[in-house]
């Protein structure tokens, strides 16, 4: 009975391949690349649209 | 169906090892890297001879934007254009004919690159800019991949105009608008389109004609082919000469445009006369590389003058007219 039970939850999970899996971290660190460029780069033209106004602020 | 079993498909769906095998540098193939090399280029040159001024970092990410978001088309090309790639040998070695991107990552890959250069470019440069790039991005994805390029021998001469708004699109990015100036710009790389498409497809007519596209040798001869990329050029070469007409070009371009022009003009009447064969083939080449040097070099004499301060202008005596 426990073993049916046991059984009956056992899935199969497809397997990535090791280089399925090595080719995902770089990929994943690629877009971590681009997330972090694409964040400094919203900042920096913040600062620049901002202009002088960025220090002229009421403290 | 219990609930293991739901799950299980699910799995099955989602964790699947189809796909997944493509390396950054495979989706950065996706974007095409030789054809963006010119379009950032060409738009790098519509952002510096545009009248007015833009600060440094904000014509940076227009230049960004406007080179992802021909990256996306390029991506959303080989997504489309998958079948057709898988048998051409020019094409046969590219992410998703060798099974190392699939169509779908592909075509989301595209798609979603296209929505953040579209956002982007509107949201830091602005959103005139942002309708252009969103316009070419469609034009080359839908109007020339999905509709004309199997429809008709006039493909890439309509096509073509997608690649010749990246300029106006970097004027746009400076000035907010489009005007005569950026207008003569696209129209430079438009009329150099066919010449240096038809070009290559002389070489490789064999290829189109084994997939079913009607390039203009495939359906009308290499003669007529031949006599096209003649007139082409023939209207080519005067357009070239708009910008010194315009006033925002000078004596550096005028000379460099003429010197380069009649080379080009040389090689095709070289081309003209060659008859089919392995010495057209060999003409044809000629004329292809040389038309991308040309375009870089006319376009890179509107760059020098602009900003190392060449710029001369010619007097036409056009003033009062």
């Amino acid at each position: 009975m426990i073993d049916d039970e046991a059984k009956r939850h056992q899935i199969e999970v497809p397997q990535w391949t090791e280089e399925q899996l090595m080719r995902r971290r770089q990929r994943n660190k690629a877009i971590a690349w681009v997330l972090a460029g694409l964040v400094t780069l919203f900042f920096v033209v913040t600062i620049v649209k901002l202009g002088g106004n960025v220090a002229n602020r009421p403290f | 169906m219990s609930d293991t079993a739901l799950h299980q498909d699910y799995l099955r769906e989602h964790a699947s090892p189809e796909g997944g095998l493509g390396s950054a540098g495979d989706f950065f193939e996706l974007l095409k890297p030789r054809v963006m090399s010119l379009v950032i280029f060409t738009a790098l040159v519509g952002i510096v001879v545009a009248p007015g001024s833009i600060h440094p970092v904000i014509g940076f990410t227009a230049l960004l934007c406007i080179a992802v978001g021909a990256g996306a088309s390029g991506a959303l090309n080989m997504w489309y254009d998958a079948d057709i790639d898988a048998r051409m040998t020019r094409t046969a070695s590219r992410p998703i004919p060798t099974g190392r991107v699939t169509p779908r990552e592909a075509l989301v890959f595209g798609s979603t690159l296209s929505v953040f250069a579209v956002m982007t470019m509107g949201v830091l440069v602005n959103w005139f800019a942002a309708g252009l790039l969103a316009f070419t991005i469609f034009f080359y994805a839908v109007i020339y991949t999905m509709w004309l390029k199997r429809l008709t021998t006039q493909n890439i001469v309509i096509g073509g105009a997608a690649g010749a708004f990246p300029p106006m699109i970097g004027w746009a990015a400076v000035t907010g608008g489009v005007s005569l100036e950026s207008l003569s710009l696209f129209l430079i790389i438009f009329m150099w389109t066919p010449p240096h498409f038809w070009a290559l497809a002389l070489k490789r007519s064999g290829d189109y004609e084994s997939v079913g596209v009607p390039m203009l040798p495939v359906i009308s001869g290499e003669v007529e082919t031949r006599r096209q990329i003649v007139i082409y050029t023939a209207l080519l070469l005067p357009i070239t000469l708009l910008p010194v007409a315009l006033g925002f070009a000078g004596w550096l371009y005028l000379v460099v445009t003429a010197t380069l022009g009649l080379g080009f003009a040389g090689l095709v009447a070289i081309l003209a006369r060659t008859p089919a064969g392995p010495a057209q083939d060999k003409a044809a080449m000629r004329v292809f590389f040389y038309s991308i040097a040309y375009l870089f070099l006319i376009f890179g004499a509107l760059f020098v003058e602009r900003v190392f301060a060449l710029y001369a202008p010619v007097n036409l005596g056009l003033v009062g007219l």
